[in-house]
C-alpha cells in the first residue's frame, strides 16, 4: 500500500477504514537465512537493507517487546555527521546521505529535517578544536562552517551572550544536520522490511543461542520456540553484553543510562539543534513544539530506563545558562535510555570470533543518527562477510590491536566518552 | 449569564475582590479563586483552543490534570505559556492571554483543520509531504511547526530568583485530602518528623468541595481544624503550593514549591520557586483519584466537564458552571453532583444514566434517563444542547453545561515512576497502585478507596503502619464519623456507542476514538505504539485524564482486557516543572564555580585581561601603554622574557603533596619514566600514561625530603590526576605507604623566567642561587628576605633561565609585588598565558593541545621517557600494541609557513601538496600555533603522519573553515635554543 | 543508590559528591601477564544486568575510592566498602 497525499484523500472519503497494517504479524518459521535479534532502529534497518540491497529474502527480526521499544524511541532525534576522526566521519556522512533520501526510499515520512546542528565553542582552544573538526569534515566533503560570535548573535539572539559563565566565542555549524521523527524511523524501516518479505516477530525474546559441536551458531531459543538460522546478527544496543553473553562473548562495553527531556509545546522559537560547549547540554525543538534536550549520562552503570534528579538538575542548569529564556518554560517529561557505552566511545560493526555470529553494538549515545548506515553496513557485512568500506574502523578487535577510535580522547573508561 | 457566582457560597473570600485580565479585558474574582474559577464566575467558559483542530475548549477539570484551559500568564520576561488556569492561583494584577488561536480565541482560523479532519487522522503526516523532497523543510514543515505548539515563549532572561533545598523526614505525605490529613495527623501525634506536601494553595484536597459532614462539622471545617492541630506540632512541616513531581532512588522525592507565583511582582528577597529534594524514610501517596471523562460524540464542547470539577467549582468556589446543567454518568458521582447543584438552586436538565438501574437518588423533580447515552452535542463556543439516545430514540435536551462521570482512576503516577506498573483491577475497573514495598504506600482514593470515611480510615491505617515500622508508639487517632456519604459505585462505560461526532479521548491533542481505531487497524495497537502513533497521552497533561480511557478502548478494539493492554510508562514529572526551579541559583555567571588564583589581584592591578580556563580565570596578557591589540602585548611580553625577565602566574597548576616511605616506588609506578632515584632537592619532568598506553598528563615532581614529594600537574588535569593517584594507591598498590593531599589552592606559584631572573630573585632570596648551588632542576625550600619560607624550583617552560617560586597563597600577591619591584631595573614584565604559550611553542614543549588523549609518548617525541627497565608502570603493557607503534602515526613536528606573512592557526588540516582534499589524503593537523616575535613569523606545532621523517618537506596547510590555504615547511619542533643552552646559564 | 550513597567514612551523602569510574571487578594483572589478560583487564567487561560492583570516588567528601555493590536494574545498594579494604581482601 503506497502512501501519498492521494491515498490519504481516498481513504478519508471511505472513512479511513481501508488502511492495512503497516507490517504483518507472522508466526516464526522454523529456519531463516538471517535472524536479527533486536527490533529497534538498527535491527529493522539492517533487515530492510539486507532484503532490499543485498538480495537476502529469508530474514526474521526478533524483538522481545514491541518494535521500536528501545533507544530508537527514546532519544533526542538528532542526525548529524560532524565527527572528528577518520574512522567515524565517512560512516556518519554515509548515514546522513541515507537520511537525506530516506523518505523517498521508504515511502514513509520520517520527518528528516535538516535544521542545522550548531556546536558552540566557549574558549579559543575549543574554537580551534572545532576548526580541526570542521576541516576534517570538509576534507571528506562534509559541510561545515565555523561561525563567529556576531554570526551567532544574528542567528540565535536568545543565547546568553552577555552574562555567560563561559562566553560564546564561535560555533561549528553543519547545515545538513538536523532531526528526524524517531518513532517513525523504526516504523518506516519495519514497513519497508516487511514489504520485502522480512518477518518481524514482536514479543519474541531470545533466551539462548544454539551452537553446533564446532561452535558455529545454528539458531536461537526463544519464547516462541527454537528458530534456526544460517547467520545470527545481534543488534541489541543497551543490552549487547547480555545477548553476547549467550554466546560466551565478553564485550568492551558497559551499560549506562542517558536521560532526555521534553518541554511543554510552545510556538517555534529554536530553529536549530544547539550543542553547548560549556557542558553537555543540547537542544532542539520538535515539530510538535516541544523542546527536546539532554546533557550528561548518569555515569553509573544502569539497565533501568530512568535516571536521577542530580543529572536532571545539572541539565537544567546548563540549559538555563545557555538560554536564559528557558527559565520560565516547563519541562514536561524525562526519560532514560540504556546504552552500550563502549571503551572508546565508538560503535562496533563486526564479525565475532564465533562463526555465523555478527555484532552491531556499542552505540553509546549516538546510535540514532547512525540508524541508516548502521543497518546498511551491518547488512553488507552479514551478506558479504566483509565490512563496508565506511565502517572498516569499527572493528571488534581494534582495542587489542591499538586502533581505538576515540573521539573524546578519554581512553578506556566508558562513562566519560 | 450562564455560568455565574453564587453569593456567599464556597471557600473564596467574597469580601476580597481581585482584579485580573484575560485577553485584554478586566475581570473581577475573589481571593481564593483559581483563574479558571474566576473566569467561569464571569461566564467566560471558552479558555483555549485544542492543539490540532483548534477546537474551542473550556476547562474539563478543576485541578492539575487540565488539558484544555491552558493560558499564558504574565508578560515580557515573566511570560509563562501553557499555564493551567485550573490551578493558577488568582492574584491582583494577573494578566492572562489565550493561546494557540489566531486571530482570536473566538475566531480562530486554525479551526478549519477540523473540516479537514478525515485527512488529518492519526499519523497522517507519516504518509504524505514526501513529494517533492525539497518541499518538506521549505514548505510543509514550517507550516506544521507554526500550526503546532501551544503558547508563545518570550525567551528573555528571567528577572526572578530560584533556589534549592534539602528536606528530611520520617514520613512524607503527598496530598492533603482526607487520607493525607489523617496520615499526617497519625504520624505527627506519634512524634514522627512529617512533611505534608500539597500542590494546591489551600490544603484539604477533596474535603474543600465535600458536602458530607465529618465528626459533626463541615468537611472544610474538619480540614481546617486538623490542619491547625498539625501546624501546632513542631515535628510536622506543612508545605502548601508544593508539588511532589518525582520519586527517585533511595526514597528521595523531587518537589517544587511555588513561593511567589501568586503575586504580580515578586519580592526580590524570596525566590519565586524553590526546588526541594525530600529525603524521606517513608512516604504515603495520598494524591486522590481522578474522575474519568466519558467518551461520547461531541464530548469536548466548552461547558462539558467532569462531575467532580462541576462540584468543585460549585462547592469550593461558589461558581455554577451553567444555569441548566445536564449530568451524564455511569455511577453515583453524577447524582452527587446533581444533588449539590440542585441544593444551590441550579437547574438540572436531566441525569442521563448509562445504567439500567441504580439505587442513587436524583434530586426532587429531576428527570433521570436510564440506559441513556449522549451521541452528539451542539453549541459553538459553549454547549447549548445534548442529543441523548435511549433504545435508539433520539432526544435533544437543551442545557448550557454538562457534568460527566465515567468512574474513577486512582492517581498512582509517583509510585509508577521507578519501573513498577499499575495493576488492573476488574473489581475497581481501574489501575491500582503497584506494590513497591513497605516504604512507599498509597492511601485513600489513591489506593482505590472511594468514600470519605474509607479514605479517612485508610490514611490513619497507612500512617499507623509507618509509625510502627519505625518503632514508635501510635497515639490514639479517632476516625471521625461521616454523614452524607454517597454510593461511589459505577458501571464501566468506556465508549458510548453511536457517536455522531468525534468522541475525544485526549482532549488537548485532539485524539479521538477513530484515531485509536485507525492505529489498531494499522498494527499500532500496542499501547506504546498507539500513544506514539496517535499522540494520545503526549500532551501537557501526559494523559492524566485520557490514558485509562485510551487503554480500555484499545482493549475493546483488540478484544482483550485492559490488564493485557497495560499502561504506558509513567515518568517524571507528575506535572510540568519550570526549568528555572530545577536550575536554581546555578545560572548565568553563577552557572559554575569561579576559581581565581591567589595572584588574581596582582594580575588585575598589573592590567591583566583574563580568560576562562576550565573553572579558572587566568591572566591572558597585560596591556601596557598604547598597545591596541592583544598581539602587541603578547609580542612584547615574549620578547621581554627572552631578553630580560617576566613574571607569570602559574598558581592554577595542580599541586599535590605526596608523603610516605613508599612514595618513590609509587611515583615510579605512575610515571612512565624513572622516579625511584630522584635525589632530594631535585625536580624531574614526568609523563603519566593511561593504562591504554596513551599520555594522560605531564608535569614535574620534586623531592623535598626523603619521604616528601610535591607534584605539579597541568591546570586542566589537576583533579583527574589527583583522583588517578588516589585510585592507584588504594586499589593497585594498597600496601604501599603513600599519602596525598591536593594543595593546589594553598600555594601561590609564579614563574620567573628570562636571563635576568636569577639577578632579580637573588635580591629577595637569602639562599645562594648561583648555578653551582641552585642548578637547573634544583628544587628546595628557600628563605625569602623577611623570613618567609618558600619553595623554589629551577624549572622552565619557556626555555630560558627560569624559576618557579611557590609561597603560601596569602603571601602570593605581596611576594609577586616584591618581585616586580625588585625586577623593575632589570626590565621585568608581567606575562600571561598567551605569552607562556608562545614561549613553549617556540621551545616545542607540549600541552594538552598535543596530548589530546590519542597521543603516545613517542608521538610527541618523548619516547625516551618510556622506561624500558622498569617492569611495570601504568600504561606500559598496552603501549606496545601494534596500532600504538605503527609507522604512520601522527608525530609532532614544527611548522613554518613558507611565506612569512601567512598566519598559522591551530586546527588547520595538513595535506600533501597538489593532492585533492579527502579524508585519506589527510596528513594531520596543526595542534598549536602562534606568532613568534623571536622568529618574526607564525610558527606552529603539528601532528603529522610519520612526521619526523619529513623534516624539510613542504606541506599544504588547509584551513577550509577559515578560508585559508598555504604551504608550510615541516621542521623540528624547536624554534629557539635547540641545544638548551639558556637553561643552564 | 544514585540519590544517596552511604559512605563508610562519611555516612549518607548525596550523589553529587561522588564520581564514578566503572566496573570494580577486573583486577590489574601482573606486569608479565599475557596480552590477552591485559586486554581483558583494560577493555572487556562482564556488564551483567543485576548485581555489580562499581568504583565510586567520594570526591567531595573523604576522597576515598569506594566499591559500591549494587543492582544496576533496581538501583538497590547492598554494600559500600572502602576500595583499599576490598583490595586487601576485606569485604566482598
Amino acid at each position: 500500500m503506497r502512501y501519498s497525499a492521494l491515498s490519504i484523500l481516498r481513504h478519508a472519503l471511505s472513512g479511513n477504514r481501508g488502511w492495512k497494517p503497516a507490517w504483518r504479524e507472522p508466526q516464526p518459521k522454523p529456519h531463516y537465512d538471517v535472524i536479527i535479534v533486536g527490533g529497534g532502529g538498527h535491527g529493522l534497518s539492517t533487515a530492510y537493507y539486507l532484503a532490499k540491497e543485498f538480495g537476502i529474502k529469508n530474514i526474521a527480526v526478533l524483538e522481545k517487546g514491541y518494535i521500536g521499544s528501545g533507544n530508537v524511541g527514546r532519544n533526542t532525534t538528532i542526525v548529524r555527521s560532524n565527527y572528528l576522526l577518520e574512522g567515524n566521519i565517512p560512516f556518519y556522512e554515509f548515514s546522513l546521505k541515507l537520511w537525506e533520501g530516506l523518505e523517498a526510499d521508504l515511502n514513509y515520512n520520517a520527518m528528516v529535517s535538516q535544521r542545522g546542528v550548531m556546536m558552540l565553542a566557549h574558549s579559543d582552544g575549543q574554537r580551534d578544536a572545532f576548526a580541526r573538526r570542521g576541516n576534517a569534515m570538509r576534507m571528506h566533503g562534509v559541510d561545515a562552517e565555523l561561525l563567529d560570535r556576531e554570526d551567532l548573535q544574528k542567528m540565535m539572539p536568545y543565547l546568553n551572550y552577555d552574562h555567560a559563565r563561559f562566553p560564546i566565542k564561535a560555533g561549528l555549524l553543519q547545515k545538513r544536520g538536523g532531526t528526524a521523527r524517531h518513532d517513525a524511523v523504526a516504523w518506516g524501516y519495519a514497513r519497508g522490511a516487511d514489504s520485502h518479505g522480512v518477518d518481524i516477530i514482536q514479543h519474541c525474546e531470545v533466551s539462548a543461542i544454539r551452537r553446533d559441536d564446532k561452535g558455529r551458531v545454528t539458531g536461537v531459543e526463544t519464547s516462541k520456540g527454537f528458530i534456526g538460522c544460517n547467520k545470527l546478527a545481534l543488534a541489541t544496543a543497551g543490552h549487547s553484553s547480555e545477548t553476547a553473553r549467550m554466546a560466551d562473548l565478553r564485550l568492551p562495553i558497559e551499560t549506562h543510562v542517558l536521560q532526555a527531556f521534553v518541554s511543554e509545546g510552545i510556538k517555534p522559537v529554536i530553529d536549530n539543534v544547539i550543542v553547548y560547549g560549556g557542558g553537555h547540554f543540547y537542544i532542539s525543538q520538535s515539530d510538535k513544539g516541544g523542546l527536546v534536550f539532554g546533557a550528561d549520562i548518569d555515569y553509573y552503570s544502569s539497565y533501568a530506563q530512568r535516571g536521577n534528579l542530580a543529572i536532571v538538575e545539572s541539565t537544567m542548569e546548563e540549559g538555563v545558562s545557555l538560554i536564559p529564556g528557558l527559565s520560565r518554560l516547563r519541562v514536561l517529561r524525562s526519560w532514560g535510555g540504556v546504552m552500550d557505552m563502549s571503551m572508546d566511545g565508538s560503535p562496533i560493526i563486526d564479525r565475532t570470533p564465533i562463526e555465523n555470529l555478527y555484532l552491531n553494538a556499542g552505540w553509546c549515545y549516538g546510535g540514532f543518527k547512525a540508524t541508516p548506515a548502521s543497518g546498511f553496513c551491518f547488512a553488507h557485512l552479514i551478506a558479504r562477510n566483509e565490512p563496508h568500506h565506511v565502517a572498516r574502523a569499527l572493528r571488534l578487535d581494534r582495542f587489542e590491536r591499538g586502533y581505538a577510535v576515540d573521539e573524546a580522547g578519554k581512553g578506556p573508561q566508558p562513562n566519560i566518552h | 449569564m450562564t455560568s455565574s457566582r453564587i453569593t456567599n457560597v464556597g471557600l473564596v473570600d467574597h469580601s476580597r475582590v481581585v482584579k485580573f485580565s484575560f485577553d485584554g479585558r478586566t475581570y473581577k474574582g475573589f481571593e481564593g479563586d483559581t483563574l479558571a474559577s474566576a473566569l467561569l464566575a464571569n461566564d467566560q467558559m471558552l479558555m483555549g483552543r485544542s492543539f490540532k483542530y483548534h477546537r474551542p475548549r473550556g476547562p474539563v477539570t478543576a485541578g492539575p490534570s487540565e488539558p484544555n484551559a491552558l493560558v499564558t500568564i504574565g508578560s515580557h520576561a515573566r511570560t509563562e505559556p501553557n499555564t493551567r488556569a485550573t490551578v493558577a492561583e488568582l492574584y491582583s494584577g494577573l494578566v492572562a492571554k489565550s493561546q494557540n488561536a489566531w486571530p482570536s480565541l473566538k475566531f480562530d482560523i486554525g479551526s478549519i483543520n477540523g473540516a479537514l479532519s478525515p485527512m488529518l487522522g492519526a499519523g497522517f503526516y507519516y504518509k504524505t509531504f514526501m513529494w517533492p523532497a525539497a518541499f518538506w523543510e521549505k514548505v510543509y514543515e514550517p507550516v506544521i511547526r507554526r500550526a503546532a505548539g501551544l503558547g508563545k515563549a518570550v525567551l528573555a532572561a528571567d528577572p526572578d530568583r530560584y533556589e534549592k533545598s534539602w528536606a528530611h523526614c520520617d514520613l512524607l505525605v503527598v496530598g492533603s485530602g482526607p487520607s493525607g490529613l489523617m496520615a499526617a495527623l497519625t504520624a505527627g501525634r506519634a512524634g514522627l518528623r512529617v512533611i505534608l506536601a500539597e500542590q494546591d494553595f489551600r490544603l484539604g484536597g477533596s474535603l474543600l468541595s465535600e458536602t458530607a459532614m465529618i465528626g459533626g462539622v463541615s468537611a472544610p471545617d474538619f480540614a481546617s481544624a486538623t490542619l491547625a492541630e498539625l501546624a501546632a506540632m513542631p515535628n510536622v512541616t506543612i508545605m502548601p503550593r508544593t508539588t511532589v513531581f518525582g520519586w527517585y532512588d533511595d526514597m528521595v522525592f523531587g518537589a517544587v514549591e511555588k513561593v511567589q507565583k501568586h503575586v504580580a511582582v515578586p519580592s526580590a528577597d524570596k525566590p519565586v520557586e524553590r526546588l526541594w529534594r525530600i529525603a524521606a524514610g517513608r512516604a504515603i501517596l495520598a494524591s486522590g483519584a481522578e474522575e474519568r471523562p466519558l467518551v461520547f460524540g461531541g464530548n469536548d464542547r466548552p461547558g462539558i466537564m467532569t462531575a467532580d470539577a462541576t462540584r468543585t467549582y460549585l462547592n469550593r468556589y461558589g461558581v455554577a458552571t451553567g444555569r441548566k446543567v445536564a449530568v451524564f454518568t455511569n455511577g453515583g458521582s453524577g447524582y452527587r453532583t446533581a444533588a449539590d447543584l440542585s441544593a444551590r438552586g441550579v437547574n438540572i436538565a436531566a441525569i442521563i444514566d448509562s445504567r439500567a438501574a441504580s439505587s442513587d437518588f436524583a434530586p426532587y423533580g429531576v428527570r433521570v434517563i436510564r440506559s441513556g447515552s449522549i451521541v452528539d452535542t451542539k453549541g459553538g463556543k459553549r454547549l447549548s444542547g445534548i442529543m441523548t439516545n435511549r433504545f435508539g430514540y433520539d432526544e435533544m435536551i437543551d442545557c448550557d453545561a454538562l457534568a460527566m462521570s465515567g468512574g474513577w482512576s486512582p492517581i498512582v503516577h509517583l509510585m509508577c515512576q521507578r519501573g513498577a506498573k499499575p495493576v488492573w483491577s476488574e473489581e475497581a475497573q481501574a489501575f491500582l497502585a503497584p506494590d513497591v514495598g513497605p516504604l512507599f504506600t498509597a492511601a485513600g482514593s489513591a489506593a482505590g478507596h472511594a468514600t470519605v470515611s474509607e479514605c479517612l480510615r485508610d490514611g490513619a491505617v497507612k500512617a499507623h503502619a509507618a509509625v510502627e515500622a519505625v518503632g514508635r508508639l501510635v497515639g490514639h487517632v479517632n476516625t471521625p464519623e461521616v454523614e452524607g456519604e454517597y454510593d461511589p459505585s459505577f458501571a464501566p462505560l468506556w465508549y458510548v456507542p453511536g457517536a455522531r461526532a468525534k468522541a475525544f479521548v485526549d482532549f488537548q491533542n485532539d485524539v479521538h476514538v477513530d484515531d485509536l481505531a485507525l492505529a489498531t487497524r494499522e498494527g499500532f495497537g500496542h499501547v506504546e505504539h498507539a500513544k506514539r502513533y496517535t499522540t494520545s497521552g503526549m500532551a501537557t497533561d501526559q494523559g492524566k485524564l485520557g490514558n485509562v480511557n485510551a487503554v480500555a478502548l484499545l482493549a475493546g478494539m483488540r478484544g482483550v482486557s485492559p490488564a493485557e493492554v497495560g499502561t504506558t510508562t509513567y515518568r517524571p514529572f507528575y506535572t510540568p516543572v519550570s526549568f528555572g526551579a530545577l536550575a536554581g541559583t546555578a545560572r548565568a555567571e553563577q552557572s559554575r564555580p569561579i576559581r581565581t588564583s591567589p595572584l588574581h589581584g596582582w594580575a588585575k592591578k598589573n592590567g591583566a585581561t583574563f580568560l576562562e580556563a576550565g573553572l579558572w580565570y587566568r591572566s591572558a596578557y597585560f596591556v601596557q601603554g598604547e598597545e591596541k591589540t592583544w598581539r602587541e602585548s603578547v609580542d612584547r611580553e615574549v620578547l621581554n622574557v627572552r631578553q630580560n625577565a617576566g613574571l607569570c602566574d602559574v598558581s592554577t597548576l595542580g599541586k599535590i603533596e605526596i608523603f610516605g616511605s613508599d612514595a618513590a616506588e609509587f611515583l615510579n609506578s605512575v610515571y612512565s619514566n624513572a622516579f625511584l632515584k630522584l635525589p632530594v632537592g631535585k625536580a624531574r619532568y614526568g609523563l603519566m600514561l593511561r593504562e591504554d598506553g596513551m599520555v594522560f598528563d605531564d608535569g614535574t615532581t620534586s623531592r623535598l625530603s626523603e619521604n616528601h614529594y610535591v607534584m605539579t600537574t597541568t591546570t586542566a588535569y589537576a583533579a583527574e590526576v589527583m583522583a588517578h593517584l588516589e585510585f592507584a594507591a588504594q586499589t593497585f598498590w594498597p600496601d604501599l605507604d603513600v599519602r596525598f593531599v591536593s594543595t593546589s589552592d594553598q600555594w601561590a606559584q609564579m614563574a620567573l623566567a628570562g636571563p635576568k631572573s636569577r639577578t632579580i630573585l637573588q635580591k629577595l632570596v637569602e639562599d645562594d642561587l648561583s648555578d653551582a648551588s641552585f642548578p637547573f632542576l634544583a628544587a628546595r625550600e628557600v628563605q625569602l628576605k623577611g623570613g618567609l619560607t618558600a619553595r623554589l624550583f629551577r624549572i622552565s617552560f619557556s626555555g630560558e633561565l627560569a624559576y618557579e617560586l611557590a609561597v603560601p597563597a596569602g603571601y602570593g600577591e605581596a611576594v609577586a609585588d616584591a618581585i616586580m619591584e625588585a625586577g623593575r631595573d632589570e626590565g621585568i614584565c608581567a606575562y600571561g598565558v598567551e605569552a607562556l604559550d608562545v614561549l613553549r611553542i617556540e621551545k616545542g614543549h607540549v600541552t594538552h593541545s598535543e596530548l589530546d588523549g590519542r597521543t603516545t609518548a613517542d608521538d610527541v617525541g618523548l619516547g625516551k621517557m618510556m622506561s624500558t627497565s622498569k617492569p611495570d608502570f601504568i600504561g606500559k603493557r598496552l603501549s606496545t600494541r601494534y596500532g600504538l607503534t605503527a609507522a604512520d602515526r601522527l608525530q609532532m613536528v614544527g611548522l613554518k609557513p613558507v611565506e612569512l606573512d601567512k598566519p598559522l592557526k591551530a586546527g588547520a588540516a595538513l595535506l600533501r601538496e597538489g593532492v585533492e582534499p579527502s579524508m585519506t589524503a589527510g596528513q594531520g593537523f596543526v595542534s598549536s600555533a602562534c606568532f613568534s616575535p623571536h622568529i618574526g613569523q607564525w610558527i606552529g606545532l603539528a601532528m603529522l603522519k610519520s612526521g619526523r621523517e619529513r623534516i624539510g618537506e613542504k606541506i599544504l596547510v588547509w584551513d577550509a573553515v577559515r578560508s585559508s590555504e598555504f604551504l608550510a615547511e615541516v621542521c623540528a619542533p624547536v624554534f629557539v635554543d635547540p641545544e638548551n643552552l639558556n637553561l643552564h646559564v | 543508590m544514585a540519590s544517596l550513597i552511604t559512605c563508610p567514612h562519611c555516612g549518607r551523602r548525596p550523589r553529587e559528591e561522588f564520581s564514578i569510574r566503572g566496573d570494580a571487578v577486573p583486577e590489574r594483572p601482573a606486569p608479565a601477564a599475557s596480552e590477552e589478560a591485559w586486554h581483558a583487564y583494560v577493555y572487556l567487561r562482564e556488564n551483567p544486568r543485576g548485581k555489580i560492583r562499581e568504583y565510586w570516588h567520594h570526591v567531595a567528601g573523604c576522597r576515598r575510592w569506594l566499591v559500591v555493590e549494587r543492582d544496576n536494574l533496581t538501583h538497590e545498594v547492598f554494600a559500600v566498602t572502602d576500595a583499599r579494604d576490598m583490595a586487601n581482601g576485606g569485604a566482598a
